[in-house]
């Protein structure tokens, strides 16, 4: 159990990105609700550091340093007109990270903790869903492939067959879990993850980026939940309820369903290329 | 039983908030907001460190230390480019004065 202190810091930190979304969604505050959001994500580290007293420090800082660079460096970088795609793809390895914290929590996980099992499949098949979703985005959008949307014969059939199965090895997970179980699984959603946004075109992918970061907020609140961590409950939630609502906003403001942007192509229907 | 009531009740709470606070955005602001909200994702970093912190074995602290790299880029990266999106919003007043430098 972590000290009580370091509790009340986590409800700082949550608060500070409550207040920074809200502050995000007006013109005048929405630059300092970025840096309070900010602030908010590195009181969390520093108390995460000093409550849990992490073994393998010196690595650990390491990695977050080069984490850090690459983040800075990425961003100071990239063209105003690239944005989109640095989302996606920062949208995209956040999943990631989620995916490998679940596969790594899968030993600590026994079968009789059902909900915790479920929390940990749930987070290992959409955070991989995430990321390879984000990935095919930033393709798209970076124009390293067609950004028309790609729909074969069969693709249906595939992309239901890869849900039943990505399902049915969740609930094999849950009943049993076992690292390999996990890895087939995370394999899996990302199969799923590609099939979900080949057939969008390009137009319409911005609000799959949104869902996406909906989807990556979700893993991250059922990270949350496996750790018995409040904070990555709530923040993962906050972005999770969020990015759900902002993506359906997206499309109403361009005329379009959200559903028929995803399925329209396969559908037959007309999708924006 | 009782931690998970507790747990839930964030969860359902954390939910309507989330709609709430964000409710009321104007349509200019739709992509920094996405933007600032994959930020805060990368909170993920959190979950990184304590479990690559509880590492036991070498493969484990790999992948824990690969998911660290990771949840910072989505964390650092993300409130960097939105700081540089919401530049481009500050008020034509502020714009002026850069030209002039």
């Amino acid at each position: 159990m972590i000290p009580t202190w370091a509790q009340i810091g986590y409800l700082v930190a949550a608060v500070c990105f409550i207040v920074a979304l809200k502050a995000l969604s007006s013109p005048k505050t929405a630059r300092a609700g970025n840096g309070l959001g900010a602030a908010g994500a590195v009181l969390a580290v520093v108390i995460t550091f000093v409550a849990y007293k992490p073994d393998h420090l010196a690595p650990i800082l390491i990695a977050l340093l080069v984490g850090t660079v690459v983040g800075v460096v990425g961003s100071r970088r990239v063209q105003m007109t690239q944005m989109p795609q640095l989302v996606a793809l920062f949208n995209g390895v956040g999943g990631g990270a989620a995916a490998l914290v679940a596969l790594l929590e899968l030993s600590e996980v026994s079968a009789d903790q059902t909900v915790s099992a479920i929390a940990t499949a749930f987070t290992i098949l959409v955070g991989a869903i995430s990321f390879s979703g984000s990935i095919v985005t930033f393709a798209k959008l970076q124009e390293l492939m067609t950004t028309r949307p790609v729909t074969f014969p069969g693709l249906p059939v595939l992309f239901v067959a890869g849900l039943l199965g990505g399902i049915a090895l969740a609930v094999w997970l849950v009943s049993d879990p076992r690292v390999w179980v996990g890895v087939l699984l995370c394999l899996v959603g990302l199969a799923i993850g590609v099939m979900l946004v080949l057939p969008v075109g390009g137009a319409d992918v911005p609000i799959v980026i949104s869902l996406l970061n909906a989807f990556t907020g979700l893993t991250v609140a059922a990270g949350g939940y496996v750790l018995h961590n409040s904070l990555l409950l709530v923040a993962g939630t906050l972005v999770g309820a969020a990015g759900t609502l902002l993506t359906k906003l997206m499309a109403d403001a361009m005329g379009r369903s959200v559903f028929n942007i995803l399925f329209g192509a396969v559908r037959g229907g007309s999708t924006l290329g | 039983m009782t931690e998970s009531i507790a747990l839930l009740t964030i969860f359902v709470l954390a939910a309507f908030v989330g709609v709430e606070v964000i409710s009321k955005v104007s349509a200019t602001l739709h992509t920094p907001l996405m933007s600032g909200a994959n930020a805060i994702h990368g909170v993920i970093l959190v979950g990184a460190i304590i479990v690559t912190g509880q590492a036991e074995s070498t493969w484990v602290m790999i992948v824990g230390l690969l998911a660290i790299v990771l949840a910072t880029v989505n964390m650092v990266g993300g409130f960097v480019v939105t700081d540089r999106m919401l530049e481009m919003f500050r008020g034509p007043g502020s714009r002026k004065k850069e030209l002039h430098k």
